[in-house]
């Protein structure tokens, strides 16, 4: 696009909590996949009578994803009841919270800068329609699964200015619920739901824009990145054309890869927001929170930042390393094993990188044993080496001038020469490293 | 047999002592209903089969020798209470049809005390009204005069029990529902501290202000009741874990050292003549039992019934969003006009633009409330006053002016607001009509409560003229 509007996106992220049972009964909160009303109650069905008795867990979850967000914990919190009418919100009304949630005015560090958080708050799922064919006539179904379900919902300020940003964002958000080991943070079961919103800016204009369009429920970042790219262009020919964009609810269409309208803000609804009589007001001490600042893991970017300096290892390694915090585990675990036995951390960390290695299945000290035989193979003499691969890039002329003239996958060919000349089991990882350098000078000779 | 004869305690001497069985006494309470309810029209639903069957087993525990506080006790549940199997319908026709798959908290309570259920009780449809008028199930009628009315939300309960149905009844209290019925029906009623009693299972009406209690013939046998019903619940965040004391060991007939206020407030225009003699010979006796009597001041009350419709309705009006014609069988045209009024007046006051105005005005207004008692029980032990300000009024005299309906809650909204415990205990008649005092303490002060309606109801005995009954 042109310079003359700066896209104002915010976005609303729904992280579904991993807790054992759901917010306010003691049903399984582990819905994905199972028979339709199979883990419901009088609760989370929200029957006559039945009243919501808060989860510990999740509000403590809630409360560190807050933190991991560097907000501001707020001691005095509360619940508050949403009403709205739909027929998966069993009570006539979603708990949630309005003007105390647990955590305020946090912000995510990017690349290119800090995107500010507005708030953190916990809430609970809704059930899920289903609509059905049954016998010809049409019908919709209520799935109460998913009624309960703990939600954290995340919101940032409107400070991206692009997809990727966003997108950069969403990332680090999805590693580091998952460093905390509070969501599975899975796409496709919906753990994770994006909502941006977008506007245009004239550039030069201050203050936001006086419309905005959000997106509702896109379940992957991909369509996030295209829905916010397509938002951009459709906005900015409305704009063009001299008109100003609707303010809208619109939803993502991945078969027409468009977004398109769904409730246009005039229908908006009057949430009738107040505290949720049923749950008295949660406090928790500066104790107790700073006690659940404690418990914080060491997260993604500092676990980066002390592989690369405990490990002499790469930024590129230790961002791959710790991308998740299992193989970052795995890591530590190994590197310490290899240790006792003369291995550097580097060749663990290069075995986990390239190397496939199924970090469930194999054990670190397996994984060990098995680098020190491809190390012990490797005992070849450099001189011997050299003198070898020279002789094959001589008898492989056409493989070499492929090669320099980028068909670099050939590199695979020669590779199995020399070994062939080897006769012995050694690092083909070495052995293309050594060819590289080897095909770099030879062809500066000629 | 009739049960009208028998307190709780007496009709457990009488199971122990092989008078009679918990069969016949159960048989004695259906009878009853059988033969009177037609008039006063004080059950909903009559479980008699299951009646007879926990009945039947009662009988068995007792020849075993089994000692619980309820055993074989026939008892009855306002149609507020969710009861497994039996419907429940809080006198609305929108659940008309409802069949809970589980029990309130106080139904599981009461029966493993070994109460038998004999019916779902009568009341003003969802718990809205004063008068027991507005049940889609039509209207209860007061025993002591079938053409006046017994006082609601919780109408059926306190005619069961005066009337020789049960022995005990539950009610729901959110302004007054079990106080003003008690004290027009010729018995005590317990409105419990906030949080004293479990709500789970209960139809909610508003939430932050109701208290879950119930009816017998004496003060004895509530502080018995409230021993089995009071106490934590995991399902009920708003009971703490506050101790449940003994209830009956502190009856007594000395009232020595405790000071009783009188509220100026409660005792001023719009107060029944009658009434207002009636709360005075009430206090007479009081102090002839040894209490100081002390003028006090509750300065906010005259705002009591504002913030109360405002608070009460937009809660009720969250509470009912759930019965939006999905679920449950009936849609919301099933709905009578009062449940509309207050749905409508509670979406109006939590709207966007108007909730400054009402909705947290009224909360900051309940916080003064609070406070007003707060400053009188540095004073004061406990709150003397007349339940309502006129003695029971003709069926239909209020049915067309729903303020003049709400305005009979006037003294009774006020503990509500607060959370108070209020035990409402027969002070006299009337013109024949029944009337009570209430007496309001601090929070969790119901065994001082039950200390002073017990010294009260020694002297004064009101709870044992019966209502004639066409027999």
């Amino acid at each position: 696009m042109n310079n003359k509007y700066t896209p104002i996106i915010g976005l609303e992220v729904h992280v579904e909590l991993k807790t054992n049972s759901k917010m306010f009964c003691s049903c399984s909160a582990d819905y994905f996949g199972h028979q339709p009303n199979s883990h419901t109650c009088p609760i989370c069905l929200g029957l006559p009578g039945a009243l919501p008795v808060p989860n510990r867990q999740a509000i403590e979850w809630c409360i560190m994803i807050g933190q991991a967000l560097n907000c501001k914990i707020n001691q005095f919190s509360k619940f508050d009841r949403k009403n709205y009418f739909y027929p998966d919100l069993a009570k006539g009304f979603q708990t949630s919270q309005y003007d105390l949630p647990f955590g305020e005015n946090g912000f995510v560090q990017l690349k290119k800068g800090k995107i500010r958080i507005r708030r953190v708050h916990m809430e609970e799922d809704t059930g899920k329609l289903i609509h059905e064919d049954i016998k010809g006539e049409s019908f919709s179904l209520i799935d109460f699964n998913r009624s309960g379900v703990p939600l954290v919902e995340i919101v940032t300020e409107p400070d991206f200015h692009d997809a990727n940003d966003v997108v950069e964002y969403l990332k680090k958000l999805q590693t580091i619920v998952r460093y905390l080991e509070v969501s599975n943070a899975d796409m496709e079961k919906g753990n994770m739901r994006l909502e941006p919103n977008i506007s245009l800016q004239l550039q030069g204009d201050d203050g936001l824009p006086k419309y905005k369009v959000e997106v509702k429920n896109i379940n992957s970042f991909s369509f996030v990145d295209k829905a916010i790219k397509f938002e951009i262009k459709r906005q900015q020919e409305i704009l063009e054309s001299g008109k100003t964009p609707v303010q809208e609810t619109r939803g993502w269409n991945e078969f027409k890869n468009a977004t398109v309208s769904q409730r246009v803000k005039e229908e908006a609804n009057d949430y009738r927001y107040f505290p949720e009589p049923d749950i008295p007001p949660i406090i928790y001490s500066k104790n107790q929170i700073e006690q659940l600042k404690e418990k914080l893991p060491e997260l993604q970017e500092t676990k980066q930042m002390r592989f690369v300096k405990d490990y002499q290892l790469t930024e590129y390694d230790a961002e791959i390393l710790t991308r998740e915090k299992i193989m970052a585990d795995y890591f530590e675990e190994a590197a310490q094993v290899a240790a006792k036995h003369k291995l550097t951390p580097k060749q663990v960390a290069n075995h986990l990188i390239n190397g496939k290695v199924d970090v469930e299945q194999l054990l670190p000290a397996d994984l060990i044993k098995r680098i020190m035989e491809s190390t012990r193979v490797k005992q070849i003499d450099e001189n011997e080496l050299n003198n070898i691969i020279t002789s094959v890039l001589t008898a492989n002329e056409k493989a070499v001038a492929d090669y320099k003239s980028g068909k670099e996958t050939v590199i695979m060919f020669l590779v199995g020469q020399v070994m062939r000349q080897i006769k012995k089991k050694v690092d083909a990882q070495m052995i293309k490293e050594r060819l590289k350098i080897i095909l770099y000078k030879y062809g500066s000779k000629n | 047999m009739n049960l009208r004869n028998l307190t709780i305690t007496e009709a457990k001497e009488g199971l122990k002592n092989k008078q009679f069985s918990a069969v016949e006494l159960t048989q004695a309470a259906l009878d009853q209903i059988k033969l009177q309810d037609n008039n006063l029209n004080a059950f909903i639903t009559v479980t008699e089969n299951e009646a007879l069957d926990a009945a039947g087993h009662a009988d068995k525990l007792i020849t075993q020798g089994e000692d619980k506080p309820l055993l074989g006790i026939p008892i009855a549940l306002k149609d507020l209470f969710s009861t497994k199997g039996i419907r429940t319908t809080a006198a609305s026709r929108v659940l008309d049809n409802y069949v809970p798959q589980y029990d309130a908290t106080v139904v599981t309570r009461l029966k493993e005390a070994g109460g038998v259920i004999v019916g779902k009780t009568n009341c003003d449809a969802w718990a809205h009204g004063s008068s027991g008028e507005n049940s889609d199930f039509d209207p209860t009628k007061n025993p002591y005069n079938l053409e006046y009315v017994p006082g609601g939300s919780s109408s059926g309960s306190p005619v069961a029990v005066t009337s020789g149905m049960s022995l005990m009844a539950t009610g729901t209290d959110t302004g007054g529902s079990i106080r003003l019925p008690a004290s027009f029906c010729n018995v005590v009623g317990l409105k419990p501290t906030y949080g004293r009693v479990s709500r789970y299972g209960i139809v909610a009406m508003a939430s932050s202000l109701d208290s879950i209690g119930h009816f017998t013939k004496t003060v004895a046998d509530s502080a018995l009741v409230l021993g089995i019903t009071a106490g934590h619940d995991p399902l009920d965040a708003t009971t703490p874990n506050h101790s449940v004391p003994n209830y009956n060991e502190f009856l007594g007939y000395d009232l020595k050292g405790i000071r009783i206020g009188v509220p100026k407030e409660y005792y001023a225009q719009g107060l029944d003549k009658n009434m207002h003699k009636l709360a005075d010979d009430a206090l007479k006796v009081l102090i002839s039992r040894g209490a100081n009597v002390i003028d006090i001041t509750l300065p906010y009350s005259q705002s009591a019934i504002a913030v109360y419709y405002i608070i009460q309705t937009a809660e009720v009006s969250s509470n009912l969003g759930r019965y939006d014609g999905i679920r449950y069988g009936n849609d919301r045209s099933y709905f009578g006009d009062e449940a509309k009024r207050r749905i409508m007046l509670g979406t109006y006051v939590l709207s966007a633009g108007y909730y400054d105005a009402y909705y947290k005005k009224a909360q900051q207004v309940r916080t003064l409330i609070v406070d007003d008692f707060r400053k009188a029980f540095e004073q004061v032990d406990a709150i003397v006053a007349p339940v309502s300000p006129t003695p029971p009024w003709k069926i239909g005299a209020k049915t067309d002016d729903p303020l003049a309906m709400y305005l009979s809650d006037i003294f009774t909204v006020t503990a509500n607001i607060a959370g108070l415990p209020g035990l409402a205990v027969p002070a006299g008649f009337i013109n024949g009509l029944p009337s009570g005092i209430q007496i309001l303490g601090p929070h969790f002060s119901e065994d001082k409560l039950f200390k002073i309606g017990y010294a009260y109801e020694q002297e004064t005995q009101f709870w044992k003229e019966a209502p004639k009954l066409n027999e």
